[in-house]
């Protein structure tokens, strides 16, 4: 009965070479070793007492024995991990039960053994023509599981390098995605700035059409308009000798006035007073045409090195105590902040010095609007310069009530005013833009509503 | 004093006479218009020698300019007294009057008071 050893160490052998290929780390590879000894054992046990006269030594090796192989058998059963020594066991299970049945058929019934002896051989022949067909069933089925699985395997790997690809593609997806967004948002912000530019190419052009018309509207009205002031200063004159001769003439006749004398007086009176009201606001209309045609000399100025410096500081205090002629009650506070490396720069003086004195004289005139609505509110006029290398910048800031954003476009058209009728011609602005023009520079605001107002004026330093 | 104006502008005629009512009424001067730069030379050598003593010249008008004419008159009558009258007070005909020898350089409007002195300093002479 020592034949079941083989067996269980086959089933061993097949269940360690299993553990060994699907997993190598499983802790039952040590109990499968301690198998190993103690099937070796068994068999090697039963040979030396097979033909000893130590009669119960050998009948509990036998014992054993069939017990070792039953227990492996419940184990193949009962553990998955064991599964597929299944088909093993399925193929040599007949022989081993007939052999141990035979075997203990021989030595209860030896008699009976005997008689039977060929039935017993034919049956463990057929035990193990089944075994030796499962067997070459089992490799066959192992060998196609094999393939299987090699494939399955090979499949998997496929699926690692796919996937891997998958991850390679899906960042340079990823960064492309990044780089197109990037490209797009310089591509935004360009065109951006391409309509900024055209914006403000257009309000150039229209600025500079603008200076033109305004100058040739200037020159074709100052000479009517020459003609208006000269008559009525003459017909004065002439209404004035009128009164002298009449004056006379009474005076050598020591004549009385009569009524109708004192009603030619008055009318005389009343004519002369007309002409003075024409003289005055044709005055007035020349100044404003005067003030045009400065739009036609905003390029006359010979340009000589100048500190701007010292020009900014002259036009500020010029235009705060300018104000103050005028209006005892006004009062604002004014600083400066100048860079002193700022270098002479070649500007026509005296253009760039009434630029800056149209910019303190809005700026000084915003405070006042607001000093009159508000009492604690503390006027503050700032004028700042800083030299940026191939230009230098001036920005006069004031804390005054700001430029509303509809009117912020329109501030450099001639004639535009926010200041009552007769305070303002809406020509200072106009005329600063162009002065700046000639000179290369820029000039642009900067507002906010209520808190104040900012000019940024550039230079080229050539 | 024979005195020439010369100016575009047909008003200007209406103007001077008022003006100066006084000075003509008084035969201190005489005065004469033309309109334009061609009429002025026309008069100005309608008898020789001219009794022009002074021209004053407008120099924006159409066909001959001011400053045309005040190179004819100098070259033709170099003893009359020329001086312009002009809108545009700019450097560059200034600069171009002077040097073809203009006595004088008006700005318009004109100060009739400047006016009136120059010719009373010239007829005192």
């Amino acid at each position: 009965m020592y034949f079941v050893n083989f067996f269980s160490l086959l089933i061993l052998y097949y269940l360690r070479s299993n553990i060994i290929k699907f997993n190598p780390t499983s802790p039952l590879k040590k109990w499968i070793n301690v198998g190993f000894v103690v099937a070796s054992t068994l068999w090697i046990a039963g040979g030396s007492f097979e033909f000893s006269e130590a009669y119960i030594i050998a009948t509990i090796i036998k014992i054993l024995s069939v017990a070792l192989i039953a227990y492996l058998g419940y184990l193949v059963y009962k553990i998955p991990e064991f599964e597929r020594t299944k088909t093993l066991l399925n193929a040599v299970a007949p022989i081993i039960i007939l052999g141990v049945i035979e075997d203990l058929i021989e030595i209860i019934n030896p008699r009976f053994y005997k008689e039977w002896e060929k039935v017993f051989e034919v049956a463990l022949l057929f035990a193990f023509i089944w075994a030796v067909v499962m067997y070459f069933i089992t490799r066959k089925q192992r060998k196609a599981l094999e393939i299987e699985r090699l494939k399955a395997i090979e499949r998997e790997r496929e699926m690692e390098i796919i996937e891997s690809v998958k991850a390679s593609l899906e960042l340079e997806v990823a960064d492309r995605t990044n780089e197109l967004i990037r490209q797009k948002t310089e591509l935004e912000k360009t065109l951006e700035e391409l309509k900024a530019a055209q914006s403000q190419l257009i309000h150039a052009e229209k600025m500079a059409s603008l200076g033109e018309l305004t100058a040739g509207i200037a020159h074709e009205i100052q000479n009517p308009l020459n003609f208006v002031n000269n008559f009525s200063e003459v017909s004065i004159e002439l209404l004035e000798e009128i009164r002298e001769l009449r004056v006379k003439k009474r005076e050598t006749k020591i004549d009385t006035k009569d009524e109708n004398e004192e009603l030619q007086d008055e009318i005389l009176e009343d004519i002369s007073k007309n002409l003075e009201k024409i003289t005055h606001h044709g005055k007035r209309a020349d100044s404003i045409v005067k003030g045009m045609l400065e739009h036609s000399r905003s390029n006359s100025g010979e340009k000589i090195p100048t500190d701007i410096n010292l020009l900014a500081d002259e036009y500020l205090r010029l235009s705060f105590h300018g104000i103050r002629a005028k209006d005892k009650s006004f009062s604002a506070d004014f600083s400066t902040d100048f860079d002193q490396s700022i270098p002479l720069v070649n500007v026509a003086f005296s253009d760039i010095g009434r630029v800056f004195l149209n910019i303190f004289n809005n700026a000084f005139y915003a405070c006042n609007d607001k000093r009159k609505v508000s009492e604690s509110y503390i006027p503050k006029v700032q004028v700042s310069t800083k030299n940026l290398g191939s230009i230098i910048e001036i920005i006069i800031s004031d804390n005054g009530n700001g430029i509303p954003d509809q009117i912020k476009d329109k501030i450099f058209q001639p004639f535009f005013t926010t200041k009552p009728t007769g305070l303002g011609k809406g020509l200072g602005l106009s005329l600063s833009y162009d002065i700046i023009k000639v000179h290369g520079g820029e000039i642009a605001v900067k507002s906010e509503p209520n808190h104040g107002t900012q000019f940024i004026i550039t230079l080229p330093l050539d | 004093m024979k005195i020439l104006i010369v100016d575009d502008e047909r008003d200007v005629e209406m103007l001077f006479r008022q003006k100066f009512r006084k000075e003509v009424r008084a035969n201190e001067i005489e005065l004469a218009f033309a309109f334009s730069g061609n009429e002025a030379l026309e008069i100005l050598g309608s008898d020789h020698p001219p009794q022009f003593v002074y021209v004053f010249s407008d120099i924006n008008m159409p066909g001959m300019t001011g400053l045309e004419l005040l190179d004819k008159i100098k070259i033709k009558f170099p003893e009359i007294n020329v001086s312009m009258i002009s809108a545009y007070g700019d450097t560059e005909n200034y600069d171009k009057a002077i040097k073809s020898g203009a006595k004088e350089f008006f700005t318009k409007p004109i100060d009739f008071d400047i006016l009136k002195a120059e010719i009373k300093r010239l007829s005192n002479q």
